[in-house]
C-alpha cells in the first residue's frame, strides 16, 4: 500500500505528517527540533528514510541535521560553510557594495541517485555541495565568482538562493534561482554557470531587462520534461521551452501574478499551479480568498480551485518553498501558510482540506510518494 | 574542572541535562573554555562563534558571577572562581535578537 509523507519546515521546529494512499487520515509527528527555523527538509530520492534538515536561529546560526529512518532519529552533521577564496562583495539594499555573509541554508536538493550527495542553497547566495552526507560542505564557487556576482543584491528576504533543480535527463545539468538575481544553469555539474533570464521584465531594477537582478521567487520542472521551465517572478508568472535560454509571460487571467510558489502535476506536464498573492506590499490573498490556481495549458489560461479552502477574511501567505505534489494516482497537491495551516488536495486540486491548521508559520513543504 | 551552563538550544543539540563540566589545561580563558566544549560537543561548533575568524556571535553573551564578559578579550583568565568551579561560566542567548527573515 502506498504511503506519503509530507515533510514541513516552520519558523518553530520541523513536523512529519504521514497518511497511507487515501490521504485521508494523517499522523502528525513533531515538533522536532522545537523552538529552531526549519527552512526546509527534504529525503532523498535514492533512500527515502534518508533526511536532510537546515535548523538556524538569530542566536546560534546554522545547524544541519540528518536522518537515516526517516526522520525517527537525527543526528547534526557538518554546518561549515565557507566561502570559496575572498567573498568579495555584492549590493546592499542601497546600492553600497556588501561583503558576502553566510547567514543560513535555505534549501537542501539531494541527488537523484546518492543518498550522501546533497546540496544546499544559501544565504549570502551561493550553492554548495556535500558527497558525504552532510558532514563537509565545498562551494561550487563557478556560480558566484561567474563575473555578475557583484551585480546581485537582496529581495526583501535576504540574498538567498532559495530553488536547486537538477535535470534527470542530462547528465550535469541544474538550475537554480536567486532573489535577486535571477535564474541561472550550469551544464557541467555546477563548475560553470550562465545567467538565464532573457525574456524576463523587472519594473523594479533600473534596467527591466538586465541580464540579472530579477527576483525570481520560484522555478518548477516536470521530470519527464526538464527542458520545459515555469516561474513564479516578483511579479509574473513566466514559462521557458528552451531550458531557460528565453522566458515568455503565462501570466494569463490571473487575478495577480504576484506570488511565490508555482509547482507541476506529477503526471501532467502540463498542469500547472500557482497561488495568487495579493502585491508586493500585500502579502496576503486577492479579497482575502485563498485560491489555487490551475492551468492544465501550461500557463495563460487559469482557474480557480476553492472547495474546502477559505473564502473570506484569509489573510495568510504563502512562502516560495512550500508547495509540494506527489506522485500517487490522483495527483495529491500540497501548501502550507504562514497561518500554519497544510491543506492538501488529494484530486489534482479540485478539493482541499487542512491536514494539519495550528503549526507554526510554514516555510517549506515537501513531499514523498512511498511504495 | 569548569562548570559551564548553556542555554535550552544547545543543551538540547548537544543532548546534555543541567550544567557541563570541562577539564581545561593551562589558563582558562574563553577561549580555552570553548575550545574544550566543542572539543566535547563537536556538535556546538559554529553556534556560539564564527568557524574562521572564531568571533563569538552578535547574540550570544558570556557571563559569570554578575559580570557581562562578553566584550572581555577571548584569551583574559576568567575569575578565579570561574577556574576552580565555584562558580559557573555562563553561555546566554542575548534577550534581544533571534529574529530571522523568509
Amino acid at each position: 500500500m502506498s504511503k506519503v509523507r509530507v515533510l514541513v519546515g516552520t519558523r518553530k521546529g520541523a513536523f512529519v505528517l504521514t497518511s497511507d494512499g487515501k490521504r485521508a487520515n494523517w499522523d502528525i509527528s513533531g515538533p522536532h527540533f522545537a523552538g529552531w527555523e526549519i527552512y526546509h527538509v527534504k529525503g532523498s530520492p535514492a533512500d527515502p528514510n534518508r533526511l536532510y534538515a537546515s535548523q538556524s536561529s538569530g542566536w546560534f546560526g546554522q545547524v544541519m541535521q540528518r536522518s537515516n529512518d526517516a526522520g525517527k532519529t537525527w543526528e547534526p552533521v557538518g554546518n561549515k560553510f565557507v566561502y570559496d577564496g575572498v567573498p568579495g562583495t555584492h549590493q546592499w539594499y542601497d546600492g553600497t557594495p556588501h561583503p558576502w555573509e553566510f547567514k543560513r541554508v535555505w534549501h537542501l536538493e539531494p541527488s537523484l541517485t546518492d543518498p550522501d550527495t546533497v546540496y544546499a542553497g544559501v544565504e549570502d547566495a551561493a550553492l554548495f555541495r556535500s558527497s558525504d552526507g552532510g558532514q563537509n560542505w565545498q562551494e561550487l564557487s563557478g556560480l558566484r565568482g561567474h563575473g555578475s556576482g557583484p551585480r546581485w543584491q537582496p529581495g526583501a528576504g535576504g540574498m538567498c538562493l532559495h530553488t536547486i533543480l537538477l535535470d534527470p535527463n542530462v547528465a550535469g545539468r541544474m538550475y537554480i534561482a536567486i532573489s535577486a538575481a535571477g535564474a541561472f544553469r550550469s551544464d557541467d555539474a555546477g563548475t560553470s554557470w550562465k545567467p538565464i533570464n532573457q525574456g524576463l521584465r523587472s519594473e523594479q531594477i533600473p534596467d527591466p531587462t538586465a541580464e540579472v537582478g530579477h527576483c525570481v521567487h520560484r522555478i518548477a520542472m516536470h521530470p519527464s520534461r526538464p527542458g520545459v521551465l515555469f516561474m513564479q517572478k516578483h511579479w509574473d508568472v513566466m514559462r521557458s521551452n528552451n531550458a531557460g535560454d528565453s522566458w515568455q509571460e503565462v501570466s494569463g487571467n490571473l487575478p495577480t501574478d504576484f506570488g511565490f510558489v508555482i509547482d507541476v502535476h506529477a503526471h501532467e506536464p502540463e498542469t500547472i499551479y500557482v497561488v495568487p498573492i495579493k502585491s508586493d506590499s500585500e502579502h496576503y490573498p486577492p479579497d482575502g480568498k485563498l485560491r489555487v490556481y490551475r492551468s492544465r495549458t501550461g500557463g495563460n489560461d487559469w482557474e480557480p480551485l476553492t472547495k474546502g479552502l477559505p473564502q473570506s477574511d484569509c489573510y495568510v501567505n504563502v512562502l516560495r518553498d512550500a508547495m509540494a505534489v506527489d506522485s500517487l494516482d490522483s495527483c495529491g497537491v500540497y501548501f502550507g501558510t504562514t497561518g500554519g495551516q497544510v491543506y492538501a488536495s488529494a484530486d489534482a486540486g479540485d478539493n482541499w482540506a487542512p491536514i494539519v491548521r495550528d503549526l507554526p508559520a510554514v516555510l517549506s513543504v515537501e513531499v514523498q510518494t512511498l511504495s | 574542572m569548569i562548570r559551564v551552563v548553556l542555554p535550552a538550544h544547545l543543551r538540547t543539540l548537544a543532548r546534555v541535562r543541567g550544567e557541563v563540566e570541562l577539564e581545561v589545561l593551562g589558563v582558562a580563558t574563553q577561549r580555552s573554555v570553548l575550545d574544550a566544549l566543542e572539543a566535547k560537543y563537536p556538535m556546538l561548533c559554529g553556534t556560539l562563534r564564527d568557524h574562521v575568524t572564531q568571533l563569538r556571535r552578535p547574540f550570544v553573551r558570556f557571563f559569570a558571577c554578575e559580570q557581562d564578559l562578553s566584550h572581555e578579550s577571548p584569551d583574559a583568565p576568567l575569575p578565579d572562581v570561574v577556574a576552580s568551579g565555584a562558580e559557573p561560566f555562563l553561555i546566554v542567548g542575548a534577550i534581544a535578537g533571534g529574529r530571522g527573515r523568509v
